[in-house]
């Protein structure tokens, strides 16, 4: 009987991916802390045990230096605030072209529409890294946008354009900018146009009714737009590593550097969980407006 | 319409900005001059040179096996996750498990892939298991996170499912497994496929995970790519550059191309439903349709 309830067929559905989800998802986050608490050490695995048993004796040793050092090393507050900073601006840059795009596609002919989806949606799961490499051959000293520059003669000597902040921006826009139009589609194509009719008799003006109508309803695209952008874009590790120069500093990259050149896994991991830490309230955010979205009460 | 005019405008832009690196980057890799922005002429010179790379190939086929394996296990996977958050609307931890399913869409691939290398490198500890990392913790890594878009995707079409037809079969006494199985799946079958395909496409472009998760001798072809891309631009990298954005393009196709056609059967099957409720002689029809004597068919 007991055997029987544990197999039942909705247990089961429900069991299996919420246990993968928990065992592979969730789960790493506890170790995650846990390793954040203890210290480097030249070992296999290179940390240190927070419980030990010795001369039966259990003994923890909690290390919160990984956390002090945050606070005394600026290096780690100059990058997320880095982070933070590049994120914001590429969100609004991504939302200020997306709007425009997704609105156009949205009101564009029914046939149109799958066309120029599948051109959007084409880039979106397709190699960031490849994109970014694009974008590498453009920008340099000697590639084609600055030889475009000289040869129409607005400059006479080649501009620095890789390994800037400006060429982050760039990749970060260009890299997100379908994931902001795709949330923000599947939000205009839903409005009823004739509330903008209704607004246009009674008088109001394109501009007003689209920012009293049509900019409120679409709250929820903006906001999941946003956070798609947002939060990958605070800790994306690839495009300030292949444009960004010395003076980049974002904490994805220093995350990455921490682990894999100094092979200092319990200073990676106190930066992921602070990374966390900041990320938890757009997280929770995107997570709701997606729960709504995917049960249908939107 | 001058506003019209501009998002139009806004749009081809957009697009323009899109695809132009991309297109610029296709055209350089049939370059023949080894100065990647001298152009020297025509050339498959760097394609055919790509064969002969043994390390390379073997990332390539390395990278295919591991997105095969994430295409299956994540439309199962994510399908029930899908399936739970549309049909079941109470159980304990459902609050958990919705988030849960929508979180990996936006976590920083950095966080990600720390925390699964921390859990693989903890359990070989304790458990023994596993014993040393490659195509196994890669795929488990890249499951997890594809599982999520796959639950976007499969979601999406099941709310749209008309429920009556399930009900009906329960109602008739099929078990919910072979509802699901005769009934459910075969509906929603296009998305499924679409979602295969993302995931297919993901797993193929995905570094970071997979640099953290990934063991010595188990290079994927991203990894190799960007181990090469950080010392600049090569010839042979757009030759490779290019060679993945085709195959990326053809997966995204194949995607949007089944949920097109899903979507094409769903209207059709809508319009003949309205047809037929709305015609008058379907009384009659389906008086005949009952009365005639049973066909061999």
């Amino acid at each position: 009987m007991n055997l029987k309830k544990l197999f039942d067929g909705r247990r089961l559905v429900i069991g299996v991916p919420f246990v993968w989800l928990i065992l592979f998802f969730l789960l790493p986050f506890a170790i995650v802390l846990k390793i954040s608490f203890t210290l480097a050490d030249v070992a296999i695995p290179p940390y240190t045990e927070i419980l030990t048993y010795a001369d039966q004796q259990l003994d923890i040793a909690l290390n919160f230096g990984n956390y002090l050092m945050f606070t005394e090393d600026t290096l780690y507050l100059d990058a997320y605030l880095g982070s933070l900073k590049i994120a914001t601006v590429s969100t609004l840059a991504c939302l200020l072209i997306g709007y425009p795009m997704a609105y156009a596609i949205a009101r564009a002919r029914k046939d149109l529409q799958t066309v120029l989806l599948l051109l959007i949606m084409m880039p979106t799961w397709t190699a960031i890294l490849i994109r970014v490499y694009a974008w590498m051959g453009l920008l340099s000293t000697n590639g084609l946008i600055n030889e475009f520059l000289m040869g129409i003669g607005l400059i006479d000597t080649p501009l620095r354009l890789l390994n800037t902040n400006f060429a982050v921006y760039l990749g970060i826009v260009y890299s997100y900018l379908p994931f902001m139009i795709l949330p923000l589609f599947a939000n205009l194509v839903k409005h009823d146009l004739t509330l903008l009719e209704a607004a246009a008799d009674l008088g109001a003006s394109r501009f007003t009714s689209f920012w009293r109508i049509t900019v409120p309803l679409s709250k929820n695209g903006i906001i999941a737009g946003c956070m798609l952008v947002f939060i990958p874009a605070v800790g994306e590790f690839v495009i300030p590593e292949l444009l960004g120069g010395p003076e980049t500093l974002m904490i994805g990259r220093v995350l990455w550097q921490e682990f894999f050149n100094n092979r200092d896994w319990p200073v990676a991991s106190a930066l992921a969980v602070v990374m966390l830490l900041i990320l938890i309230i757009p997280i929770v955010l995107f997570n709701k407006n997606q729960a709504k979205e995917m049960e249908g009460k939107l | 319409m001058r506003s019209l005019k501009f998002t139009n405008l806004m749009l081809v832009l957009g697009l323009v900005f899109i695809y132009l690196p991309m297109v610029i980057l296709v055209i350089y890799s049939f370059n023949a001059s080894r100065l990647v922005t001298v152009w020297g002429g025509w050339s498959v010179h760097w394609y055919t040179g790509l064969l002969d790379n043994a390390q390379l190939m073997g990332a390539v086929g390395r990278s295919l096996e591991i997105a095969f394996y994430t295409a299956i296990s994540s439309v199962i996977l994510g399908t029930l996750a899908a399936f739970v958050l549309t049909r079941i609307p109470r159980f304990r931890g459902r609050t958990l498990f919705g988030g849960i399913v929508t979180a990996p869409l936006v976590m920083p691939e950095v966080i990600t892939g720390l925390s699964l290398l921390l859990l693989f490198v903890s359990m070989s500890q304790f458990i023994g298991w596993p014993r040393e990392r490659g195509v196994m913790t890669i795929w488990i890594a890249h499951t997890s996170f594809c599982a999520s878009y796959v639950a976007v995707v499969v979601s999406a079409r099941l709310r749209e499912l008309d429920l009556s037809i399930e009900e009906a079969a329960m109602d008739l006494g099929a078990r919910p497994w072979k509802v699901f199985l005769l009934i459910t799946i075969p509906m929603i079958a296009p998305s499924l496929a679409a979602g295969g395909m993302m995931s297919f496409a993901l797993s193929l472009d995905d570094l970071v995970l997979a640099s953290f998760v990934s063991g010595p001798g188990s290079t994927t072809l991203p990894m190799e790519v960007f181990s090469a891309v950080r010392l600049g631009v090569k010839p042979e990298i757009n030759a490779i550059a290019s060679l993945i954005l085709l195959a990326v393009s053809l997966f995204t196709f194949l995607a949007w191309y089944f949920t097109r056609r899903a979507e094409k059967k769903r209207m059709e099957g809508l319009r003949e439903a309205m047809e037929s409720t709305t015609a008058e002689s379907i009384n009659e029809r389906d008086v005949e349709r009952f009365t005639a004597p049973p066909t061999n068919s």
